[in-house]
């Protein structure tokens, strides 16, 4: 079980991330901000591994720094969409017919609403910032988060097991901690990684739009709408911060299917 | 059956209402109102009053929802806050750039995308199966920007194959570098979308050969590619078309950013502009109406899934 391939090649890549992004709270190989002019645009070199910016500001310190920014976008865009999203389901789950319908209905509008429009109307209320593309982000990842928990919820909620605490008296609040929480954590895990993925994703976008993070702190997603402009000086200058998204992206998608792997021995033998 | 598409339509029709109240809310939330943005500093109390009144902002929120939902029920997107230009007239100009990009990049995401995954699912414990869906794994993590500068720089730069980016002026007038113009633009779309469809293939292709009907099949002397085609390919077809229906609001988003990659003047480059420029009326227009169009083909979709998975009727 612990020799999943794509849970471990995932795990190893979002763990890399991580390390660079606590290593560029100490230390990085150049201020990423400073500006030299004299550098502008040179191709990598011993002295800068990744080249330099039309600013002569360091590429590699850039990304470095801007694996920061990207992985609290991740972390707390998750952080919103479980909450909300695992609240609304297990809530809706549980209630009677007349409110689980009109939520259902609500959860599926949310689902409809493509994420990144959401976040580009936000973005056009109250300016572009990372809180706004988090919250978007968050907030439309919600409705397929509850959407699954519904899903497992039904499911718990069918069984003996679940007929035997309530009828021995066990309150729907005890059922909930007791029974359904225990019972969908796996898939919870499951869920975060994926989404993770998605919100890296949708912010890199965003950014690379103008709509997320606000210059001068770095983001992959502007990094790689300023240094397109160069393709024609050199073409190896827009492909490092795509890669260091790939990356990140990748690791985050594997995780979450190897955690599928490990967590449902169903699929261990037949699909992967 | 009809029953079922009586309760469809309404559930269209309410989510269509919802969305547009919501968009139409969030935009309202704003500090300040459409008057005072759009005079600024000039906003004296006397022509404030005017203005509100000529855009009916002195009536109640409900009325003014009200208002400008009749109108876009009839088509009417209502005016521009800063060009006073006609949002509807706009909006379907921009249309013929993204409207044949997303239908280009989605054909071309089909035809790519199912046969790569019926083969990863037929071959999946050989290297070859096992290569073509890490490649969609790998497709799924690539951000569509990033393919769609890899393309320019492969066929735009290094190979002047196709343009790197722009429309004609003349537009469709103009139609072999109308074309050609999209051709990058919506390999980009396709791509993106592709692998992730290819992944959906593939996974119900999995399922069907794991059924007894295909064993079966098999044991009456079918090739496995045969068995697929007669007994597999519809049962395979119903998750991969409703995964099609979803990915129409993705599709929309990635025309967004594909626009952009490519400086194609078509939806997605003028909301962006007009959110640049804090034109409310004219994001309220593009939004609701690219939301409807999500919802629109989702209930299509739907439809066509009653059509070709009978059980799907009785849900």
């Amino acid at each position: 079980m612990m020799w999943n391939r794509n849970l471990l090649i995932g795990a190893s890549l979002v763990g890399f991330n991580v390390l660079v992004a606590m290593l560029s709270l100490v230390w990085t190989p150049y201020d990423p901000l400073e500006i030299e002019p004299a550098l502008s645009l040179t191709r990598p070199s011993t002295a800068h591994l990744l080249g330099t910016d039309e600013n002569g500001r360091d590429i590699l310190s850039n990304l470095i720094v801007g694996s920061r920014a990207t992985l609290i976008t991740g972390v707390m865009a998750v952080v919103i969409c479980m909450v909300v999203g695992v609240t609304v389901g297990i809530a809706t789950s549980v209630s009677p017919r007349w409110i689980e319908s009109p939520a259902i209905f609500g959860i599926d509008i949310v689902l409809a609403l493509p994420t990144v429009l959401f976040a580009i109307v936000l973005a056009a209320v109250y300016g572009p910032s990372t809180i706004t593309a988090i919250f978007a982000i968050g907030i439309a990842l919600s409705a397929s988060v509850a959407q699954v928990t519904r899903r497992e919820v039904n499911v718990v909620l069918t069984s003996d097991y679940v007929t035997a605490a309530r009828a021995s008296g066990s309150s729907t609040r005890r059922v909930i901690r007791r029974h359904i929480l225990p019972n969908i954590r796996a898939s919870l895990f499951v869920q975060a990684s994926g989404a993770c993925a998605v919100a890296i994703l949708a912010e890199s976008t965003l950014s690379y739009l103008g709509l997320g993070t606000t210059p001068p702190a770095p983001s992959w997603g502007r990094m790689m709408a300023s240094l397109q402009q160069f393709l024609l000086i050199d073409p190896i200058f827009p492909l490092w911060p795509g890669l260091a998204i790939v990356i990140t992206v990748l690791g985050f998608n594997l995780l979450g299917d190897g955690l599928r792997e490990v967590l449902d021995p169903t699929l261990r033998e037949s699909k992967h | 059956m009809l029953w079922n598409m009586l309760r469809r339509f309404t559930l269209l029709l309410a989510s269509l209402i919802a969305s547009s109240a919501l968009v139409f809310l969030l935009l309202r939330l704003l500090p300040g109102d459409l008057a005072q943005a759009k005079l600024g500093i000039y906003g004296t109390p006397e022509a404030l009053a005017q203005l509100r009144e000529e855009y009916g902002l002195d009536k109640s929120l409900a009325a003014q929802y009200l208002s400008w939902l009749s109108g876009a029920i009839r088509g009417d997107l209502g005016l521009s806050v800063l060009t006073g230009a006609d949002i509807t007239q706009e909006l379907l100009a921009k249309a013929t750039v993204t409207l044949p990009l997303i239908v280009i990049a989605s054909l071309i995401a089909i035809l790519i995308a199912i046969p790569l995954g019926m083969f990863a699912a037929l071959r999946f414990r050989r290297w070859d199966g096992i290569a073509t869906s890490t490649v969609s794994q790998l497709g799924i993590a690539v951000p569509t920007f990033w393919v769609g500068v890899i393309l320019i720089t492969v066929f735009a730069v290094q190979n002047q194959v196709f343009p790197s980016g722009g429309f004609p002026y003349d537009g469709w007038s103009d139609f072999p570098n109308a074309v050609r113009s999209l051709v990058l633009p919506a390999t980009t779309l396709a791509l993106a979308q592709g692998a992730v469809l290819t992944r959906f293939a593939r996974s119900a292709t999995i399922d069907v050969i794991q059924q007894d009907y295909f064993r079966t099949a098999r044991a009456t002397g079918l090739s496995r590619a045969r068995a697929l085609r007669i007994h597999g390919m519809r049962n395979a077809m119903v998750p991969v078309v409703s995964v099609l229906g979803m990915q129409i609001s993705t599709l929309i988003v990635g025309a967004i950013i594909v626009e952009s990659v490519f400086a194609l003047p078509g939806v997605g480059q003028m909301l962006l502009q007009d959110v640049n420029v804090r034109d409310y009326t004219k994001v309220q227009g593009t939004v609701t109406a690219t939301t409807a169009l999500v919802f629109v083909v989702s209930f299509l979709v739907d439809s066509i899934l009653g059509v070709i998975d009978p059980r799907a009727r009785r849900r």
